[in-house]
């Protein structure tokens, strides 16, 4: 209970916002056109929800290694994330049951939080299943799936 | 940016029946059941993994998708919505129709928008996305999704502007008829505040950001605010015998004496106590944020912000004046700065942020 998560720095490159719009088929104008946008009433084009939930579940999973199953992503929106700016994604464990299931695997219950230059950008609650014996923070958390991945997938990203 | 407080029309009648049309739509199918275009797939699922830059290999490798427990490749789970969405035809079709003035005659879910569009709730932002998954989604997987209109809120004011939100409860399938995932999903559609308005313009940024928490007024401390409006700093004075107070309070600690008036503070003051705050963040402040304790040259001392200074170089004793910030349309505060030496003189400063009666 209460183990942290490995922070995620994720730069918000207009290449990140408009090209994980359009990955998940979202073509609303907010997300791509700035001036479309500023008409709108936003300062800028700013990130859609859908891929914000894919962060969550990609910062998550970059835990949990792969055998992670997720279950549960729920999330809620504050502070839009506009480019140039940075989203640091932190996490802890809030709750975990190690009594295989059915599936033999254990559940986990995590919270996230991802906050930018303007505060809070999204909390969330993430419920997923892991081997029981990886249910705690020790194996799931070694730097394999969390800090490598992560920094070479933003350098990715960026570039 | 979902605080919110609910606010009542001007006209009640065009209103309750405006209110009757929107909670119609509770409760009834957002519109017929929606199929993926296309099954689950490799290719869309290597676009989304790439622009998220997920690294995990159950989504595109087939072995360590075995390795890991599952029997082949998986898609991320929090695509889910991504196999439904209608792309980039829907959407040009949409802003072609609102374009026209054209009345859509749609499925339930594009009336009720039409019919908030109407009335002026022109933008939409996604505010919640609550995802369930059953079992993970692997490629031939084609889905099919029943949604239903949970919700329509009164109209709420947002750090976005007025608006209303909007739940809805998706419920998804695979070829089977078999459950895969479930999701309840709520929007904001409201009256966007135009970046002319003057209020806004100015600030740029902070016209999205959540506001300020509004201080909680009493007839005793709200001369202090409603001053700060009017960009004045003022002190509570006991009228009986001439004592400054502050904060303000109803009764005078020297004679007891119950009646007080303001008198307007020169903005002249020193750092007499201050700390940095780092943690925990609230939303409407930027960080690292300096609040100081400030005595005044009148000798009463308030809290306020200290600013125009790297929170490092704030120093106990250092001579700051007063400047006031407009949050937004009604909470404006005062904040301090320091008086740099030889630079600019201190009445100058002055008479410009504090005191523009220029006495």
């Amino acid at each position: 209970m209460g183990d942290a998560l490995p922070e995620l720095v994720i730069p918000l490159t207009r290449t990140l916002i408009v090209s994980t719009a359009i990955a998940s088929r979202d073509y609303q104008d907010v997300h791509h056109d700035p001036v479309l946008a500023v008409e709108r009433g936003s300062k800028d084009i700013f990130m859609n929800i859908l891929s914000t939930n894919g962060l969550v579940g990609r910062y998550v999973t970059d835990w949990s290694g792969p055998s992670g199953v997720l279950s549960d992503v729920n999330i809620r929106l504050g502070a839009p994330n506009y480019p140039d700016d940075v989203m640091t994604l932190t996490g802890s464990v809030t709750a975990k049951d190690e009594r295989p299931g059915e599936d033999g695997m254990g559940a986990v219950e995590l919270e996230v939080r991802g906050t930018n230059g303007l505060g809070e950008h999204v909390t969330g609650t993430v419920r997923l299943r892991l081997r029981s014996r990886t249910a705690g923070s020790g194996t799931a958390g070694s730097g394999t799936a969390g800090s490598g991945t992560a920094g070479g997938a933003e350098g990715g990203v960026a570039r | 940016m979902v605080d919110a407080t609910a606010v009542r029309g001007p006209d009640d009648d065009r209103s309750d029946e405006f209110e009757r049309r929107l909670q119609a739509f509770v409760g009834s199918a957002s519109g017929p059941p929606l199929a993926a275009p296309d099954p689950v797939n490799q290719p869309m699922i290597r676009h989304w993994v790439e622009a998220m830059g997920d690294e995990n290999p159950v989504y595109v490798d087939d072995q360590a998708a075995r390795e890991a427990g599952f029997p082949g490749v998986i898609a991320p789970p929090t695509m889910l919505q991504a196999w439904i969405m209608r792309g980039l035809r829907a959407s040009l079709d949409v802003e072609a129709a609102r374009g026209s003035g054209e009345r859509s005659d749609g499925s339930p879910m594009d009336r009720l928008m039409a019919l908030l569009d109407e009335a002026g709730y022109t933008s939409v932002v996604a505010t919640n996305c609550d995802q369930h998954y059953v079992r993970p989604l692997v490629p031939g997987d084609l889905l099919v999704v029943r949604s239903v209109v949970d919700a329509v809120s009164p109209e709420k004011s947002t750090a976005l502007g007025a608006g209303r939100f909007v739940t809805s409860r998706l419920e998804y399938v695979d070829q089977s008829g078999g459950p895969v995932a479930s999701m309840r999903f709520r929007i904001l559609k409201f009256r966007p505040r135009r970046a002319t308005e003057p209020d806004r313009g100015r600030r740029g940024p902070s016209a999205i950001r959540p506001c300020r928490p509004r201080p909680a007024l009493t007839d005793d401390n709200r001369f202090f605010f409603e001053g700060a409006k009017e960009h004045k700093l003022l002190i509570q004075r006991c009228t009986d015998c001439g004592l400054l107070r502050h904060p303000a309070r109803p009764a005078c600690s020297r004679c007891r004496s119950f009646v007080w008036d303001t008198v307007e503070a020169s903005g002249r003051g020193t750092v007499y106590s201050y700390v940095v705050n780092h943690h925990p963040q609230v939303p409407g402040f930027d960080y690292p944020l300096v609040v100081a304790l400030v005595e005044l040259e009148e000798g009463t001392r308030l809290v306020a912000n200290v600013t125009g200074i790297a929170p490092g170089e704030v120093e106990i004793g250092m001579p700051v004046t007063c400047s006031f910030e407009d949050f937004d349309d009604e909470l404006s505060l005062p904040v301090f700065r320091p008086v740099r030496a030889g630079s600019s003189p201190v009445h100058e400063t002055v008479t410009r942020g504090c005191d523009q009666r220029s006495s």
